[in-house]
C-alpha cells in the first residue's frame, strides 16, 4: 500500500477529485494548508505599505491506495492539477504500513 | 321629517367648528411668527438623529478595520464614549460652549458647572425663543457633534489603549476641551469676532478630534509589530471590510444632518433651499473623494485599495464641512477630490513617522479638516489669514492640551495594555468575551 500526499492549487481541487474518482479512487483526505516552495510567496499592498505574503494557500490531499494503483494516481493528479505556471504543487509517495476500516475491522487492501 | 332633522343636525355640526376656528384665528400667532421656530426645531431634531447615527457609522468602520480579537473592546469604547459625551455635555459642555452673556473670560472661556435646563413642559409661544429653536433640540443637535469628535479619537488609538484611561480622556475632551475651543467660534467668542469661518466644523469638530488623536497616538506608541526594526511597515489588515464599508455609508448618511442641520434655520424659503443645497454639495464632495482615492490607488499600487476609497469618501465629507453651502456642485467636487488626494498620500506618510493610526482618522479628520477650512476662501466669505489663525489656534490648544492630558493619564494609571494582552487580543484579556466566538482562527 502507498500513501500519496499531494499539494495542489486550491482552484484545481474539483478537477483533481473528478480525475481520481474516474480511475476508481474511493476516498481521500483534504486539508486547507499554507506553505511555500519555488513560488516562495509574493507581495501585496495594504494602505500604501507593501508586505510579503510568505505562505501561499494550498490544498493538501492524502490518498491511501494499493501499491498497484499508485502510479496511476500520481499520473491523474499530475495531469489534472497542472497549469504549467509556478506553484502547481508537489506529490510525495510513501510506503503505508497498515490500514484498518473501523466499522468492519477489515485490514490493509480490503480496508482501502 | 326624521331625515330633515338629521340634515339639520349635520349642518349644525359642520358650521359649529368653523365658528370656533374663526374665533381662535384672532388670538393664535400666524405662521410668520411661530413657523420658523417650529421648522428650525424640526430641523435640529431630524438632523440630530442623523448625526446620532454617525456613532453607529464610526463603530462599524472601526469594528471592520480592527482585528477580530479586538472588536468587542472597540464596540465597548464606542457606546461608552457616546454615552459619556451625552452626560458631560449636559453637565458642563453645552453652556460652556454657548455662554450667551455668561462668559467667565470674555470670548475665551464660558461658565463652568452650568447645567443645561430645557424649556418648560408645554412652553407658551410667548416664552419660547421664537427667533431660533427649542433648547431641547438645540442641545441635542450640538451634543451629537461632540460625540463625533470623541469617536475620531477611539479609531486612531484602537487595539492597544486600555478602556478606562481612554474613557477618562473622553470625559475631559467632551466636557471641557471641545466646549472651550468650540465657544471661540460657535459660542460667539474671539474667533467668530475675528471673522473665522467654519460652517459645520471641519476645524471645530473634525480637526479637534484629529489633533486629540494625533497627541494620543504619539504618547501611546504604535501597535506591536506594526513597524519593523529596519523601518519596515507591516500592514495589519482589518477583520471585516463589509462592516467598514457599511460604517462609511452610515457616516455619509449622517453627514447630511451634520452639514444640513448646521444651516441652523429652516423658517424661510431661502433657508430650506439652502439646506437642500448643502445636501447636494455634501454628497458631491464625498463621491469625489471616493472616486479620487479609487483612481489614485489603482495608479499608484496597480490595485484599488478599498480601505483607502472608504477613507477618501470621508475625507471628501470633512473637506466640504467648513463651507458646504456656498460652493457650486463643481466646487464641491474639486474640494472633495483634493480631500481624497490628501488621504492617499497622508496614510503612508504617517507610517513613515511611525504614527500608528488604525483607521486613518488623522489624515481624514485632521488633514482634510485643515484643507476644508482653507478651502472656504474660494467660495465663502473668509480671508486666508483668519482661516489660518483659526486652524493654528485650534491646533495649539487641542494638540498640546491633549498631549498634557495623555501624559498625565499615562503617568497616573498607564495607557497601554501589557504585551501579552495586546498579542492575545483585548477582547478575551480585558473583557473576557469575544465578538465572534464561533469563528475559527487561523
Amino acid at each position: 500500500m502507498k500513501l500519496i500526499i499531494a499539494t495542489i492549487k486550491p482552484f484545481k481541487l474539483e478537477e483533481v477529485r473528478e480525475a481520481l474518482t474516474d480511475i476508481g479512487v474511493r476516498g481521500m483526505m483534504v486539508t486547507e494548508i499554507k506553505g511555500f516552495g519555488s513560488q516562495s510567496g509574493h507581495t501585496e499592498i495594504y494602505r500604501g505599505a507593501e508586505y510579503a505574503v510568505n505562505f501561499v494557500p494550498k490544498i493538501k490531499l492524502e490518498i491511501a491506495v494499493s501499491a498497484a494503483m499508485a502510479d496511476q494516481v500520481v499520473d491523474a493528479i499530475t495531469k489534472s492539477a497542472r497549469t504549467g505556471k509556478i506553484g502547481d504543487g508537489k506529490i510525495f509517495v510513501l510506503d503505508l504500513q497498515q490500514a484498518m476500516r473501523v466499522r468492519t475491522g477489515e485490514t490493509n487492501d480490503d480496508a482501502l | 321629517m326624521n331625515s330633515m332633522l338629521k340634515l339639520g343636525l349635520a349642518a349644525t355640526l359642520i358650521v359649529l367648528p368653523q365658528i370656533g376656528l374663526a374665533q381662535d384665528a384672532d388670538s393664535a400667532p400666524d405662521f410668520d411668527e411661530i413657523g420658523p421656530y417650529i421648522m428650525t426645531t424640526l430641523l435640529f431634531c431630524m438632523a440630530g438623529f442623523l448625526v446620532f447615527f454617525m456613532a453607529a457609522g464610526f463603530a462599524m468602520l472601526e469594528g471592520g478595520l480592527v482585528r477580530s480579537k479586538n472588536v468587542t473592546m472597540q464596540m465597548t469604547k464606542n457606546i461608552s464614549l457616546y454615552s459619556l459625551a451625552a452626560i458631560m455635555y449636559w453637565l458642563i459642555g453645552f453652556n460652556l460652549m454657548y455662554p450667551g452673556d455668561g462668559w467667565s473670560i470674555a470670548g475665551w472661556v464660558g461658565p463652568f458647572f452650568s447645567q443645561t435646563v430645557l424649556d418648560p413642559v408645554g412652553v407658551a409661544s410667548a416664552d419660547a425663543d421664537l427667533g431660533y429653536a427649542s433648547i431641547g433640540s438645540d442641545f441635542f443637535f450640538q451634543l451629537v457633534f461632540v460625540a463625533a469628535t470623541a469617536s475620531i479619537v477611539s479609531g486612531a488609538l484602537a487595539e492597544r489603549i486600555k478602556l478606562w484611561p481612554f474613557l477618562i480622556f473622553v470625559i475631559l475632551l467632551t466636557g471641557v476641551m471641545y466646549p472651550i475651543s468650540g465657544s471661540w467660534q460657535w459660542g460667539g467668542g474671539w474667533l467668530s469676532e475675528a471673522g473665522f469661518s467654519d460652517f459645520a466644523g471641519s476645524t471645530v469638530v473634525h480637526s479637534v478630534g484629529g489633533w486629540a488623536a494625533l497627541a494620543g497616538a504619539i504618547v501611546l506608541g504604535p501597535r506591536l509589530g506594526k513597524y519593523g526594526k529596519d523601518g519596515k511597515v507591516n500592514p495589519i489588515p482589518g477583520s471585516n471590510l463589509a462592516l467598514a464599508t457599511l460604517g462609511t455609508f452610515i457616516l455619509w448618511l449622517g453627514w447630511f444632518g451634520f452639514n444640513g442641520g448646521s444651516q441652523l434655520a429652516m423658517g424661510t424659503v431661502g433657508d430650506v433651499s439652502d439646506v437642500s443645497r448643502i445636501f447636494a454639495n455634501t454628497n458631491m464632495a464625498a463621491a469625489a473623494g471616493a472616486v479620487t482615492a479609487l483612481i489614485l490607488t489603482q495608479l499608484l499600487y496597480k490595485k484599488p485599495d478599498l480601505t483607502m476609497v472608504l477613507n477618501g469618501a470621508l475625507a471628501g465629507l470633512v473637506s466640504i464641512t467648513a463651507e458646504p453651502l456656498a460652493p457650486t456642485l463643481f466646487g464641491a467636487l474639486w474640494i472633495g477630490a483634493i480631500g481624497g488626494v490628501i488621504v492617499v498620500f497622508a496614510v503612508p506618510m504617517l507610517d513613515k513617522f511611525k504614527i500608528d493610526d488604525v483607521v486613518g482618522a488623522i489624515p481624514v479628520h485632521l488633514l482634510a479638516g485643515i484643507w476644508g477650512t482653507i478651502a472656504v476662501v474660494f467660495y465663502g466669505d473668509a480671508n486666508i489669514v483668519t482661516q489660518l489663525t483659526g486652524i493654528a489656534a485650534y491646533g495649539v490648544f487641542t494638540f498640546f492640551g491633549s498631549l498634557v492630558l495623555w501624559v498625565i493619564i499615562k503617568a497616573v494609571m498607564g495607557l497601554r495594555v501589557d504585551e501579552e494582552t495586546e498579542v492575545g487580543g483585548l477582547d478575551m484579556n480585558e473583557l473576557g468575551m469575544e465578538a465572534y466566538p464561533e469563528f475559527s482562527k487561523t
